[in-house]
């Protein structure tokens, strides 16, 4: 077990290497520089001081063997657009939204997802698995941004529930709640709708297997069942899914975020491929790059906890 | 697998062909009896045509300005049946027109992933341990980057070039050039697969030859999986299109697609509410239908997975 996660961890620094090289080569190979402005071209003498101050001037090689040895030391370089900042502090910023909407969004997936799986397993043929199959078909079709901008009209703009706008986090980062329903809904109906739709199959195939009959002659309550034979050996489809369910949850985040104006990483990467930002392109790139492979390990190592007969 | 069927509905797939049909024909059959993917692909097929003769049935000139005649971000009316936006274009118009996008953008999208995807798989397949195994950690790599900040990425890359076709084909390529890894993946699984069953040792001991038994024998089987990969793209170039546009860095303006259309529209959602509804349900409608299509593609052709 301990081996395996070395194994794996080990194995993250080629591919966060190799994703670090390609965005960079990606990034140098656009024709222009960050201090392209529109119309009113910068003379070429500040371009020069701009770009001995950020190592623009150095040849490309030496750029990319820089930001790597910063990078190892947690270091991913000043920010262009805003004024010197340090990458990995705006990061941080960003990610306190980002988190806290990406966990919001988890949970709202997980509980929505799997107890509509469950309860139309339960009740196959009824009108509540027909309900539950329609969602998660429309939920698994239809866009992010799509999902949000009709739930802004019909709940902020018609009913005028909820505003349409913003997100203020305060005490213990927690966001203001109304601001954050549409949000997490939004985010999470994808990733519910998933869900719901392997959980239902999932505690279907599960439904029909010998022990569950042989719980049930035994004359266990039916909730104990559910709970301890039936659930427990549904969850491991569930959480094969779960795995690239939560990376892609953290990386379409940007544009629920573009959508609400949620000041996370995801609008700062927008904002920095038009600023052409490299310092935060590559950032954030890395960074998302790091969730998506932790998000698998996690869901690799759960396996093993769930199901104890797979062995590392 | 069951033993002896008990239900009707078990013995079905037990009971004798009385005649051989080919598993294309069978497909088609279970196709047609699939009404949800039937009503979808009616659906797609509309589209196309109103894709294909938007100049013919769009009313308006879809960037036409008419502000002298109709006046910016009215309601709809006899003249504009789904009024005009905030540059007093014929929004009807524009939704026509932003068919044209969405649908070359899904589906030569997935003809250049194909074209990329099928002979990187196949040679994986068929080329040596150490080859294949450079392949596959490759498409690992590719992997490991979010998808959508990938296409972006390429998007600003490829838009430095003389592309002909302009931003449209540019988008294309970006998704293509992200999107290929999974078909790749799956054709070399088929392969992998497919070269062990006995049918290839047949032809093998009858003495067909590499080329041969790739494309007569390998080929047209890993076909079927394939396809409905294809299909299931189909909305997801859309998607990531559309989503493109709707952050504007999509299609170039004036251009008009349904992501741009849904983002003008949301700047004036207070005033008219519906001006972001119409392409937002035009981009939902299509991803649905392909996917519908995709589903009872799969229940087809491979009728023993549920």
């Amino acid at each position: 077990m301990t081996g395996y996660v070395i194994r794996r961890l080990l194995w993250l620094a080629p591919v966060l290497f190799f994703v670090a090289l390609i965005t960079f080569v990606l990034m140098h190979i656009v024709p222009g520089g960050p201090w392209d402005t529109k119309g009113r071209p910068i003379s070429p003498q500040l371009e020069r001081q701009l770009d001995a101050k950020y190592g623009l001037d150095e040849p490309v090689w030496r750029q990319f063997l820089t930001f790597g040895w910063n990078a190892l030391r947690g270091d991913l370089g000043i920010s262009f657009q805003y004024q010197d900042r340090p990458v990995s502090e705006i990061i941080r910023e960003g990610l306190k939204a980002t988190a806290v909407l990406g966990i919001f969004a988890t949970i709202f997936a997980l509980v929505v997802g799997v107890s509509l799986g469950i309860v139309s397993a339960l009740r196959q043929n009824s009108i509540i698995d027909y309900a539950s199959v329609f969602f998660a078909t429309f939920g698994a079709s239809t866009p992010s941004f799509v999902l949000g901008i009709l739930l802004i009209v019909i709940f902020a703009v018609q009913l005028g529930w909820l505003p349409v706008y913003g997100w203020d986090q305060q005490w213990w980062l927690i966001p203001n709640p109304k601001q954050a329903i549409l949000p997490t809904i939004t985010l999470g109906v994808l990733p519910a709708a998933y869900l719901a739709r392997i959980t239902r199959s999932s505690v279907l195939e599960v439904l029909q297997q010998d022990y569950v009959r042989t719980a049930r002659a035994k004359g266990l309550h039916e909730w104990v069942v559910l709970m301890r034979h039936i659930l427990r050996n549904a969850l491991i489809p569930i959480l094969t899914v779960s795995g690239p369910l939560v990376a892609n949850l953290v990386t379409g985040s940007f544009i629920v975020e573009t959508v609400f104006g949620i000041p996370g990483i995801g609008k700062q990467f927008v904002t920095s491929i038009f600023q052409r930002d490299y310092g935060m392109i590559m950032g954030t790139t890395l960074f998302y790059a790091l969730v998506v492979a932790m998000a698998n390990l996690v869901v690799d190592l759960l396996y093993g906890v769930v199901d104890p007969r797979i062995r590392y | 697998m069951a033993g002896v069927p008990g239900t009707a509905a078990e013995l079905e797939g037990w009971a004798v062909p009385t005649e051989h049909h080919s598993l294309w024909r069978d497909a088609l059959r279970r196709m047609l009896r699939n009404r949800l993917a039937m009503v979808s692909l009616f659906v797609v097929i509309a589209l196309v045509v109103v894709a294909v003769f938007a100049s013919q049935i769009a009313p308006y000139d879809p960037n036409a300005q008419n502000c002298g005649t109709a006046g910016a971000l009215k309601d709809p009316s006899s003249s504009h049946w789904l009024g005009t936006d905030q540059s007093c274009r014929d929004v009807l118009s524009r939704l026509i027109h932003g068919s044209r996008v969405s649908l070359s953008v899904g589906i030569f999208s997935q003809i250049a992933v194909l074209l990329i995807a099928v002979p990187i798989g196949a040679f994986a397949a068929l080329s040596s341990r150490l080859t294949d195994n450079l392949l596959m950690r490759f498409t690992d790599l590719i992997y490991a980057f979010p998808a959508l900040l990938a296409i972006i990425l390429l998007r600003r890359v490829l838009e430095g070039y003389d592309v002909p076709g302009g931003s449209l084909t540019v988008i294309i390529l970006a998704i293509a050039l992200v999107d290929w890894v999974t078909i790749a993946r799956l054709v070399r699984g088929q392969m992998l697969s497919l070269r062990e069953r006995d049918f290839v040792l047949a032809a093998r001991a009858m003495g067909a030859r590499g080329w041969r038994i790739m494309f007569v024998h390998l080929l047209p089987n890993s076909l079927g999986p394939v396809i409905v990969s294809l299909t299931f793209g189909v909305p997801v170039a859309i998607f990531a299109e559309s989503a493109l546009s709707f952050i504007g860095i999509g299609v170039d303006p004036p251009t008009a697609t349904w992501g741009a259309m849904v983002d003008q529209g949301y700047r004036a959602v207070f005033a008219v509410p519906m001006l972001t509804v119409y392409p937002a349900l035009a981009i939902a409608t299509t991803m649905m239908a392909f996917t519908f299509i995709g589903d009872g593609l799969r229940d087809a052709l491979d009728p023993h997975q549920r």
